[in-house]
């Protein structure tokens, strides 16, 4: 029988859980309101939110968008952060601290602040509502993210197997890409992840540099809520809750996987 | 690997080789011949500069000063992956993301082997130490033991012409120790290939060895086999690190070609003499130290110290005593079977030849580099 220390610590975890999840799941009973209401309890029962999401190219171009964008992005800041966590893993200690200091940066600084600096320098450079406008400025944010993750798979891995690959007769080329990158590879990938993450939901910097003729689905989300107010907007969340949840089961079956092996 | 042609192992000539970080010296102006197909140990205590000639012999570390031979051929400059030499190291460093089979055919794909004749190498190498059975293992499922053979496997399997082993058998235990000993020992006969081992062991250095190099705080004090070391050891470092011994200190008075010394108001004579100038210390082999009841009758050219029995260890192949002298000296004594029996507080006389005590000029720094 479980001790009474053990059922409040378990109704404790549940009441955590509940904290953190509630918000998200309002949102899917709201996305098949009746009404054009974006209200809670929704009345009635109905499947045009995601109809209107399919068909409205409002909303299907921006979501492509944020697609494209998300993807460049994923890929640029994770061949940016994983060769920025080697210099800083690899420097002298003080070079590196302060390597990564200066890197992580665009995490610390007051979203604001930098979209003004970035709106700024966009005006100037006719950057502002380019797809390589959005890419420059979400790369520089999700380096930072890049430089974590990978940077902690670098912390555990053994240098000396790099010693004894080249000891086989590899190049240095040749030791990365069979040694070294297999096996930091689970970090470079959750990099890649949260790159692909920062980029798909960023919104304060994309307000700034956004334009009627390229707008990321935060800005259309954004803009949809403080118009129309309808519940596609529920429908959109419900759908990208669905795939991020689906992306995490399949990231833990296969860690699992691995684990087993 | 081709049991039935040798291959042709490597000679490697370090010449005023030294290697320093900084203000801290490492190495100071070694100079080392190894021969083709001979087994070489670098034996010394930690941070005597063995493995650091380890590493630049296999390139990974850039010489200060002086020059490296491999085979003739000057190495100066050309990185690790281009000297076509097998490392084994203390810590196996197989690679985790790939299975044994895998890693033991690394260096053949990099070699351009590929097919049948890469797997058939890869079996012969895994035959070679025993573990043809674990192919499709992973390293983490094998024991240090296993895991070092398949390392020695992925080593040799590219016929390199030299072979270092760093420590290789420092993390495992004693029998497995023993048992791995004589397995390298056997592969050494097979190939041909010329093997240099680092160790800070000095019995594993006697049983496997070829000659031994000892390294004393970046320096070697003396290149020889086994029993040269052993039996003539040129500095008192090199005597002490090899072996058990006694070292006798005294006053000294030299006549002609003969060395007197004055021990706890005993006085010891020795043949010879060291160079002027030099302070002589006598040390002792244990089984070349007799024990005698005092009064026992004295043996033309014997030395004989009084002294207390203040330790007897049964050893079974015979007994072990530590003689306390006069002058609070320590002297061990290892006697056959068979031999009189002595208990602690007896009274004993510690005899020795003149021809077996060795001679050897005063050095503070073997006292402290030991302890």
């Amino acid at each position: 029988m479980p001790s009474f220390s053990r059922i409040v610590l378990g109704l404790f975890c549940l009441l955590v859980a509940i904290l953190l999840l509630a918000p998200t799941l309002v949102v899917i009973p709201m996305s098949f309101n009746g009404n054009k209401s974006l209200a809670f309890p929704p009345v009635g029962f109905s499947w045009q939110w995601y109809a209107n999401f399919f068909s409205s190219p409002d909303w299907t171009t921006s979501f492509s968008n944020s697609l494209i964008v998300a993807l460049i992005v994923a890929v640029v800041a994770t061949v940016i952060g994983t060769l920025a966590a080697f210099g800083v893993s690899r420097a002298a200690a003080r070079t590196g601290g302060l390597l990564r200091a200066l890197l992580i940066t665009p995490m610390v600084v007051p979203g604001v602040v930098l979209a003004i600096g970035i709106y700024a320098v966009y005006l100037d450079t006719h950057l502002v509502g380019t797809v390589t406008g959005f890419v420059l400025a979400h790369t520089m944010l999700a380096i930072p993210f890049v430089l974590i993750a990978v940077q902690a798979s670098l912390e555990v891995f053994d240098r000396r197997l790099e010693t004894a690959a080249s000891s086989l007769g590899a190049g240095r080329l040749t030791v990365f890409r069979t040694v070294t990158l297999p096996l930091i590879l689970p970090g470079v990938l959750s990099g890649a992840l949260f790159a692909f993450i920062t980029s798909f939901d960023e919104i304060i910097v994309a307000l700034f540099i956004t334009s009627p003729y390229l707008k990321t689905l935060p800005v259309q989300i954004y803009s949809s809520i403080t118009r129309d107010a309808d519940p596609t907007v529920a429908a959109v969340g419900t759908l990208l809750f669905l795939a991020t949840s689906l992306i995490i089961i399949a990231g833990l079956l296969l860690g699992m996987r691995r684990e087993r092996t | 690997m081709h049991a039935s042609q040798p291959s042709t192992g490597a000679a490697i000539e370090i010449r005023k080789a030294s290697k320093r970080y900084g203000a801290f010296t490492a190495l100071n102006d070694i100079d080392l011949d190894i021969r083709p197909g001979e087994f070489m140990t670098l034996l010394g205590p930690s941070g005597s500069g063995k493995t650091t000639t380890l590493n630049l012999i296999a390139g990974f570390t850039d010489i200060t000063s002086g020059t490296l031979e491999i085979g003739g051929k000057s190495v100066t400059g050309l990185p690790s992956h281009k000297r076509n030499i097998g490392v084994v190291f203390q810590h196996y460093a197989l690679f985790p993301h790939m299975t044994v089979g895998k890693n033991v055919a690394y260096p053949l794909a990099l070699r351009g082997i590929k097919g049948d004749e890469r797997a058939k190498r890869v079996r012969r190498a895994l035959d070679m130490v025993k573990m043809a059975d674990f192919a499709h293992r992973y390293p983490s499922e094998l024991s240090g033991g296993q895991q070092q053979r398949v390392a020695l496997a992925r080593a040799l399997v590219f016929d390199p012409p030299l072979l270092l082993m760093d420590e290789p058998l420092g993390a495992l235990d004693k029998k497995l120790r023993e048992w791995l000993q004589l397995e390298i020992k056997r592969i050494h006969r097979e190939l041909g290939t010329t093997f240099v081992y680092v160790t800070h062991d000095q019995e594993e250095a006697l049983v496997l060895s070829d000659r031994i190099a000892v390294f004393n705080g970046g320096r070697i004090e003396q290149i020889g086999t086994g029993r040269e070391l052993y039996d003539t050891p040129a500095t008192l470092f090199v005597g002490r690190f090899i072996g058990e011994s006694t070292v006798l200190r005294g006053s000294a008075e030299v006549s002609g070609d003969e060395t007197a010394m004055v021990i706890g108001g005993q006085r010891v004579f020795a043949h010879g003499r060291l160079a002027d100038g030099a302070r002589p210390v006598i040390l002792l082999r244990p089984e070349r130290v007799a024990l005698k009841r005092v009064g026992a009758d004295v043996v033309a050219g014997e030395n004989r110290l009084t002294g207390t029995i203040a330790e007897a260890i049964y050893l079974g192949s015979g007994s072990k005593y530590e003689v306390r002298l006069s002058d609070g000296t320590t002297a061990v004594a290892r006697s056959p079977l068979g031999a009189a029996d002595f208990v602690i507080g007896d009274t004993v006389d510690v005899t020795f030849l003149r021809s077996d005590l060795i001679l050897l000029p005063d050095d503070a720094s073997a006292d402290v580099t030991l302890t």
